[in-house]
């Protein structure tokens, strides 16, 4: 079958084909090159092809800012997991009725505004906020505890928003999980944790692996948490590309730092797929889900 | 893990990720206006709002761009899920891994991505690059929901329709169309509230005369209390919500 001009065939493959490649796989590419150029100040970028935006993201100030901001989306990651791999495990081990609906509870929010569940958090932490007011008023504190405008409320803040995204991955991995693995573990004498240890971790490790890309990530780029609980001083990546582009217009620096970001989204998707191909070599999963 | 512990553990976490909103919404009804105590109930901030010219009319640029963006993104989104379970082509791997991609890039790069080929093509900032970047970003969302209705088809039910010499749009539309409907129907209010929530890709490829309600509610609370934007975003929570509830019915139906 051939697809000519107006077919529907046609129209099909051709509409996304020429979406995609035109805003997303050409500015990809753009992006990648305009780090390459030099900035001008009349006509945003010109020529000369040079790698100084990539030495100026080694300046000492930069690098400071790259680990801080990388230190607390890791650690935001980190959370994300230790609360969201026992929770997977509690919705895997309900009834099969209960499963969705617990599940649709933890991603319904995910779906609403994260900016207002973000000012939602700022409110709660605040001095006159309500963690502040019942502590003073039970008597333990005498002046407000500084939450706000603190790494931790930025951490807190990326849990909040993200926690969703690591429950997901984590449960379609657990659920595919073969029970019967766990049975003859037992049955040759493992205690639950080495079961957990050397079956349930490694099999899932696809699900770790992909919760942990898709909490990390956008967890670097989510400015507005920063800037609405972390203030001036804890910056993630983001507010420094947006600064780049919308303020300093510094277009090939603040590509310079989305370049790192693609490298690192490529380096985890090399991670997922190695993992994948362990778990399908071991025969407990069958590929992705896509 | 024992039940008791389960379910304690699961009430715990729901509860924490529930509260914040509650606060969020309750305090919208607050009289007081800074919201530390409980002033009596008001529906005053509703009402700045909706007497609030800038406010209201950035609240129906969203609208626009949310309602325009949900259904371009549905028509090409459906198309490309069809595209990608029906047809071998060409490029197939290709077109699935830009989806792929695309799903999973961080929304700053992509934000950005976008500037720069707004910028390289000579595309005014304003309506139509946010259109654009919308449904550039609601595309994968379309596709996968749809996708995934489409593997659960019968082919059998094609090739019969093909055999008696169907042609491939009339198999479309009198034959896949029904059955993905609720798909599709749902895939359109998710990028519609997607699109209407969003603030990391609009704060890029926004232009200065074209405002939009989430980034009037951002310049907004970065400047300080405004009760105004309790309202607001307790409006904009159930408006999402509701639309997301609605969806997921529409998937679950004869399942």
């Amino acid at each position: 079958m051939r697809s000519s001009f107006g077919s529907f065939r046609f129209w099909a493959i051709g509409l996304a084909s020429v979406w995609l490649t035109l805003f997303v796989f050409f500015p990809n590419l753009l992006v990648i090159f305009t780090s390459l150029l030099t900035r001008d100040p009349q006509a945003t970028v010109s020529l000369p092809v040079n790698v100084d935006s990539y030495v100026r993201t080694l300046d000492v100030l930069y690098l400071q800012v790259l680990w801080d901001s990388l230190r607390m989306s890791l650690l935001a990651m980190v959370f994300c997991l230790l609360i969201g791999y026992p929770f997977a495990m509690a919705i895997v081990s309900l009834p099969k009725r209960w499963q969705p609906v617990i599940l649709f509870l933890v991603i319904l929010p995910f779906w609403t505004n994260s900016l207002v569940r973000t000012y939602a958090i700022q409110f709660i932490l605040g001095n006159q906020g309500i963690i502040n007011k019942s502590l003073i008023g039970l008597g333990l504190i005498d002046k407000p505890l500084q939450l706000l405008y603190t790494q931790f409320a930025v951490i807190l803040g990326l849990c909040y928003i993200l926690l969703p995204f690591m429950v997901l991955p984590l449960y379609s991995a657990l659920e595919k999980l073969d029970i019967r693995l766990h049975h003859a573990a037992k049955d040759l004498g493992a205690g639950p944790l080495s079961r957990f240890w050397y079956i349930t971790v490694p099999l899932t490790s696809p699900g770790i692996v992909a919760g942990c890309l898709m909490v990390l990530l956008p967890a670097m780029g989510m400015f507005y948490i920063s800037d609405l609980l972390g203030g001036a001083k804890n910056l993630l990546l983001g507010n420094v590309i947006k600064t780049q582009f919308l303020h300093t217009r510094d277009w090939p620096f603040g590509s310079a730092f989305s370049v790192i970001l693609i490298v690192l989204l490529g380096f985890m998707l090399w991670l997922y797929f190695r993992a994948s191909r362990f778990v399908s070599k071991q025969g407990g999963l069958n590929g992705s889900d896509f | 893990m024992a039940p008791i512990f389960r379910w304690g553990f699961m009430g715990l976490v729901l509860t924490l990720i529930y509260i914040p909103i509650l606060v969020l919404v309750v305090n919208s009804f607050n009289a007081s206006k800074y919201g530390i105590k409980w002033g009596g109930f008001t529906f005053k901030w509703y009402e700045k709002f909706w007497n609030n010219e800038g406010l209201m009319g950035a609240a129906l640029n969203s609208l626009t761009v949310s309602i325009v963006a949900a259904s371009v993104a549905t028509v090409i989104g459906t198309l490309a899920a069809v595209a990608l379970h029906r047809y071998h082509f060409k490029g197939k791997a290709l077109l699935s891994s830009m989806v792929f991609v695309s799903m999973l890039t961080p929304e700053i790069v992509m934000a950005i991505s976008l500037l720069i080929v707004f910028m390289a093509l000579g595309i005014k900032l304003g309506f139509i690059s946010l259109v654009i970047g919308h449904i550039t970003f609601c595309l994968p969302f379309v596709i996968v929901a749809v996708y995934s209705r489409l593997k659960g088809f019968d082919m059998k039910m094609l090739e019969a329709a093909r055999d008696l010499g169907a042609s491939e749009s009339s198999i479309f539309w009198k034959i896949i169309l029904p059955l993905a409907l609720p798909a599709v129907a749902s895939g359109w209010l998710l990028s519609f509230t997607l699109s209407l929530d969003d603030v990391i890709v609009s704060a890029f490829v926004t232009g200065p005369g074209y405002e939009i309600l989430p980034l009037k509610v951002y310049s907004m609370v970065r400047v300080g209390v405004s009760p105004e934007v309790n309202a607001i975003s307790t409006i904009l929570l159930v408006v999402s919500l509701v639309l997301v509830v609605i969806s997921q019915l529409l998937l679950r139906e004869d399942k």
